[in-house]
């Protein structure tokens, strides 16, 4: 069994997840809030540009992430240099889960109490105010369950990133473990036992920390 | 800026909102005209669907009024920008039926949102919330977060939030709607308290009259998104003209009572000034030596004052009748003859 191999992809998904993970909620949050913000009902509706956002949103969501990594090639070697290997591998993964993580922020936002908006815009607040001092802060415990969601999905793609030559351990656990034949099969199940952990651990953080963040809970 | 003192607070002009709905549209409100006078409370009433919520929210702009105006001030809201908009709305603060807390911020914090987005520094915010919290007696629950309050104990945190931006009209939108009896009353009188010591003018609206009764000093009834009538508490209660008051105030005469009064002649004994109670039987059976029978009676009291109508049998001796009239008309009431059909 190669440890080493095993501590090196645990290295490298973890890393590939963190950055593909910050960079991702970077662009998608701010997305997740124009949805919300724009919406026919929402605090600064403008339903065309709401309308467009949303189709393209959809139109990413819809490509299959095995697909979006060929297609993305020449962009990717464009913007990361390079188009293969881990650090490059990133930049698909923003690409396919910054959509992804607009539309669970734009969830979150959405099960904040319309009313309460509404005391905020009657006690004279401006959309910034109501955005920042309102809708975020209302919505933490959500947003916490949302990003244990999408980190989660962001981690198990990483291991698709294999496809265009990305380590991490998903990667290893396919390329020198299924692919090697019966022999290596060892380390695969080693390998996806490790994955299943990062799973779990993430999972559990995020119910924990929702729940201690969560001021409706008595 | 300001017109003279006494220049009505607000002012509604042909207030009109109409939705539109698949398939054609809804009129919520027909034609608004009301005047609402510095310092008063001032009810709003009326069933549900009548209207009365897209009035009140229509003075802040909550919802935004189809045609007509609304003075705040002198100052029409509607044609207003965003910016005088939010100005004016710290002049006009508003509670709602569910609180509207922010869940997830202590009390202290809830009460102190106003003031963050004024741009009040931290210090004098801090000293401003425990004053607000001392209005209205929460001071031990200041970082208490709003699940653990009761529902009595949020609205008053919504009435301290709403009372730090030193507002000079207070709406409430249907704000003692979910709570019960005992709590209304501890809420009400605290809006009434506010409205002495801090001399804010409150508009309110509501469906329950005892709200109305209890703190109002002017009212309007709103049916069908038009006022059926507007006055003096006292007034619109005893002289209830219009057929949407009547119902309101379950004064419009049942079927029994009908029957009631044809069975036998009676007297119609009417409590119209609001006079102080008195026993008035008491001192018929004491002065003029009759035992009264009463058929039906509907005493109701507004500030302390009876208000209503009540019914007695006909005395038969004629001698003892004249005497009846008599006392009755020196204690100052109405009385009428009813001859039975």
């Amino acid at each position: 069994m190669n440890w080493a191999l095993i501590w090196q992809g645990f290295l490298e998904t973890c890393m590939m997840t963190v950055i593909s993970s910050v960079v991702s909620y970077l662009l998608g949050m701010p997305l997740g809030v124009l949805l919300v913000v724009t919406r026919k009902d929402g605090i600064k509706p403008a339903p065309t540009f709401n309308a467009v956002l949303g189709a393209v949103i959809n139109f990413l969501r819809s490509i299959p992430f095995i697909l979006l990594i060929a297609m993305l090639i020449p962009v990717t070697r464009l913007v990361m240099g390079t188009a293969i290997g881990t650090s490059a591998s990133v930049f698909p993964l923003v690409i396919s889960a910054t959509p992804y993580i607009a539309r669970v922020v734009e969830q979150s936002f959405l099960e904040v109490d319309g009313g309460v908006i509404e005391a905020a815009k009657a006690m004279g607040s401006s959309t910034w105010q109501i955005i920042w001092k309102v809708l975020i802060p209302e919505s933490v415990p959500s947003l916490v369950t949302g990003a244990a969601m999408a980190v989660t999905t962001i981690l198990a793609y990483t291991a698709m990133v294999s496809a265009v030559g990305g380590g991490g351990i998903g990667a290893y656990a396919i390329t020198k473990g299924y692919q090697r034949g019966k022999k290596y099969y060892d380390f695969m199940y080693a390998a996806s036992a490790v994955l299943v952990l990062m799973v779990q651990a993430i999972a559990i953080t995020g119910t924990r920390l929702t729940r201690r963040l969560d001021h409706r809970i008595r | 800026m300001h017109l003279s003192e006494s220049s009505p607070l607000i002012e509604v002009k042909n207030l009109r909102k109409v939705y539109q709905v698949p398939g054609g549209e809804v009129v919520a409100l027909d034609g608004i005209n009301l005047s609402i006078e510095r310092g008063q409370i001032y009810g709003i009433i009326g069933m549900s669907g009548a209207g009365k919520s897209t009035l009140i929210r229509c003075m802040n702009r909550l919802d935004t009024p189809t045609d007509g105006q609304i003075l705040i001030d002198g100052q029409n809201i509607l044609a207003m920008n965003e910016k005088q908009l939010m100005a004016t709305r710290r002049k006009v603060s508003m509670i709602f039926q569910q609180f509207n807390l922010l869940m997830q911020k202590t009390v202290a914090r809830n009460v102190r949102y106003p003031l963050e987005i004024a741009g009040v520094p931290k210090a004098k915010a801090n000293a401003r919330v425990k004053e607000l919290l001392q209005i209205v007696q929460l001071e031990d629950k200041a970082d208490a977060y709003p699940i653990m309050l009761s529902g009595g104990q949020r609205q008053r945190v919504a009435i301290a939030r709403a009372l730090a931006s030193d507002p000079e009209v207070l709406l409430c939108d249907e704000a003692t709607s979910a709570l019960d009896p005992m709590t209304t009353q501890s809420i009400l009188a605290l809006l009434q308290d506010i409205n002495q010591k801090l001399g804010i003018t409150v508009v309110l609206i509501t469906h329950e009259m005892a709200v109305i009764r209890q703190i109002c000093s002017r009212v309007a009834i709103l049916d069908g998104g038009k006022i059926a009538e507007e006055g003096t508490v006292d007034d619109v209660f005893v002289h209830t003209r219009s057929a949407a008051g009547k119902r309101l105030f379950g004064i419009v005469p049942t079927k029994q009572d009908e029957t009631e009064m044809a069975e036998v002649p009676a007297l119609r004994i009417v409590f119209d000034e609001g006079r102080e109670s008195q026993p008035i039987i008491a001192g018929l059976v004491k002065e003029c030596g009759v035992a009264v029978n009463i058929l039906s009676a509907d005493i109701k009291r507004i500030n302390g004052k009876s208000y209503g109508q009540m019914l007695i049998e006909m005395p038969q001796d004629d001698a003892v009748k004249k005497q009846v009239i008599q006392y009755l008309t020196g204690q100052g009431l109405t009385v009428k003859e009813v001859d039975p059909v």
